[in-house]
């Protein structure tokens, strides 16, 4: 079984992995505060690209490379594109994910770990004009809160549910989690996740795609450009789901956590291409075409 | 809401169902367990009509947490459950009392501890007043002891909540939970209560709301949990709610709350006919327990008797707020059989 820490060998593949790195840290370091649709003489100067309306203008507290403020920003795409801004509620999950209210410009309540989707139900419920998400990351979801999850998304409840999975507790400092992949060393794995012990990476996409209460379900990852436009896809689709009452919207992303791996942005960028995506598949899983009550 | 003024006879589970929806309250999330059952069971039939929903979860961890996010709202929203369902609500009730939601939620007792059995009990009064979850905390608690209480105070505890953002539980038992009684459906009038501006609503024409318990900055928690604590002496100072039988001329004073203080009624009615000056002091709301009302009494009457369905929990409190010269007794009755009135007056005699 693979270790965390592979070696790099093959220098093309380095190239490939430091260039999406490198756009990847383009697209977080970019000053989104500066407004530079300036006006030169006459020379008008259209705005292409700006930090999105509903994040704050701070810096995140994420370690270094990794994809949490990818994430984030997805979300916030997708909520300026529908205009949802002031009715959107976000519900913030335990674990990174929780300063959430930190970074968007939108009501925001914090749920108790695991809890986050319940949470999010009982905000949907009681005012069903309101745009509802959260972010969960693989603990919160694939363990504690699992059962929450999943009946959250066989009810159907129309809300949206980011699954932040980097396959690792970050915020504990580094423990097995749900779908720490086998043989990885974590610090409650140090010889290595080992089904015997263990059992098996949950792969919470396809578990939710079977429930008939789920109207979206994709994987994607956003390790390289190329998957990082598919993943603002399904994100925004997501939105798009809840925008127009198809039900319950679930999008798995793939992260790295370079800290509690013990790689480099680098090296964990091309882990998750080489040792998490070939486990947990990348698509869409599901996707309801009408909704279930029409 | 009609104001229906007729007595009708219902059950005490319902009383707490009606009370809930002329208080206003449209959301219920709950889990099936017994003997509570005839509140989801009602509030299922009467919600959808009124526009209100209705969830029965996977489990009490999910209801308070669907009752969590519904109370961000602003909406008025309610839970019931029995002892073990209690337990795994106390995540979230702590989490709610953190945030500084409102809240009701109801127990309707069984006994324990484990799976005990599903008869009447007293057993979880430390649960109830003491906080029950982690943290520093506490939760008003109101002990009805009829059904008409079942009713009116599931009205107030939805204004008490909603006063001091904090969760509020209704204390009752499987006796009073599943006995009938006669109720005068009489809506009360509601608190003036202070405008909900915390409430989650989408951040349109103002700033964002946050609803957290985390503070994680030097002094902020502290700053915190201080401003939790001033809340709940001002409970202390104007919510206490109790109810003296007897307490003027007596010499000797049996305490007792909900189920226990009927039977114990009869007990201190059994004990005046026989001549022997007894009081009956019953506290209303377990927490702000009504310290100040019992040292007054305790002023005159240096004898009391408290009556449990446990083996000794309300009477820390009755020992805590007596004066240090009274005596308190304790006969306690552990759940599984409820004592007869008569076995309560044998006590009384024992020393009096």
């Amino acid at each position: 079984m693979s270790n965390a820490k592979v070696q790099i060998s093959n220098q093309a593949q380095i190239s490939k992995h430091k260039w999406a790195a490198f756009l990847i840290f383009r697209h977080l370091s970019f000053p989104w505060h500066l407004d530079f649709a300036f006006e030169l003489e006459g020379l008008k100067m259209e705005l292409v690209f700006k930090r999105p309306e509903c994040l704050i203008d701070v810096p995140f507290h994420f370690c270094p490379g990794c994809h949490h403020g990818i994430a984030h920003r997805l979300v916030a795409e997708a909520i300026d594109y529908f205009k949802i801004r002031e009715k959107t509620i976000g519900v913030a999950s335990v674990g990174c994910s929780v300063f959430m209210y930190d970074y968007f410009n939108i009501d925001v309540l914090e749920a108790p770990h695991g809890r986050a989707s319940a949470v999010a139900s009982g905000v949907k419920r009681a005012r069903k004009d309101l745009i509802v998400f959260t972010i969960q990351g693989d603990g919160d979801l694939g363990a504690i809160g699992i059962g929450e999850g999943i009946h959250t998304a066989n009810r159907g409840e129309n809300i949206t549910l980011i699954f932040a999975n980097n396959g690792i507790y970050g915020m504990t400092g580094g423990q097995m989690a749900p779908t720490t992949l086998l043989g990885q060393k974590t610090t409650t794995s140090p010889y290595g996740r080992d089904f015997t012990y263990d059992g098996y990476p949950i792969r919470m996409a396809e578990m939710m795609a079977t429930l008939e209460g789920s109207a979206f379900v994709a994987r994607v990852a956003v390790n390289n450009p190329a998957n990082l436009m598919k993943a603002k896809k399904a994100v925004r689709k997501a939105f798009q789901m809840q925008v127009e009452e198809m039900g319950f919207s679930f999008v798995e992303i793939l992260m790295s956590c370079p800290t509690n791996w013990g790689l480099s942005s680098l090296e964990a960028n091309r882990r998750v291409e080489e040792e998490m995506i070939p486990y947990f598949p990348l698509g869409i899983l599901k996707e309801r075409k009408m909704a279930d009550y029409l | 809401m009609d104001q229906n003024l007729e007595k009708i006879l219902v059950r005490g589970n319902e009383a707490v169902a009606m009370g809930a929806i002329d208080a206003g309250c449209r959301l219920f999330f709950g889990y099936p367990i017994t003997p509570q059952n005839e509140i989801p069971e009602y509030l299922s039939k009467h919600l959808p009509p009124l526009g209100g929903e209705f969830i029965q979860a996977e489990s009490e961890i999910a209801s308070i947490n669907l009752l969590l996010g519904a109370s961000a709202t602003g909406a008025r929203a309610m839970s019931s459950s029995s002892s073990p369902g209690i337990s795994l609500m106390q995540e979230g009730i702590s989490y709610m009392a953190g945030s500084e939601l409102p809240a009701v939620i109801v127990n309707i007792s069984r006994s324990g501890p484990g799976l005990g059995g599903i008869s009447a009990s007293q057993g979880d009064y430390f649960q109830a007043t003491r906080g029950g979850g982690h943290g520093d905390y506490r939760m008003i608690v109101l002990a009805p002891s009829t059904v008409q209480e079942m009713y009116d105070l599931t009205c107030l505890a939805f204004d008490l909540s909603d006063k001091y953002r904090n969760p509020a539980m209704i204390l009752g038992d499987a006796l009073i939970g599943q006995m009938k009684e006669p109720l005068i459906r009489r809506k009360p009038q509601q608190m003036d209560l202070p405008p909900k501006d915390w409430k989650l609503t989408g951040a349109k024409g103002r700033k964002p709301n946050k609803i957290k318990s985390l503070y994680l900055q030097e002094g902020e928690l502290t700053e915190h949990n201080w401003k939790l604590y001033q809340k709940y002496e001002k409970m202390k100072e104007e919510e206490v709610r109790f109810e003296t039988v007897n307490t003027e001329d007596a010499r000797f004073v049996i305490a007792a709350f909900g189920s226990m203080a009927r039977v114990s009624k009869t007990a201190m009615e059994l004990a005046r006919e026989e001549g022997m000056k007894v009081g009956l002091f019953r506290p209303i709301t377990l927490f702000p327990y009504p310290e100040k009302a019992l040292y007054d009494i305790s002023t005159r009457v240096k004898q009391f008797l408290t009556v449990e369905l446990n083996t000794g929990q309300m009477v820390e409190d009755v020992r805590l707020s007596v004066g240090r010269d009274a005596q308190v007794f304790f006969y306690g009755k552990p759940p599984g059989a409820l004592p007869p009135p008569e076995e309560i007056l044998e006590e009384i005699k024992k020393y009096y």
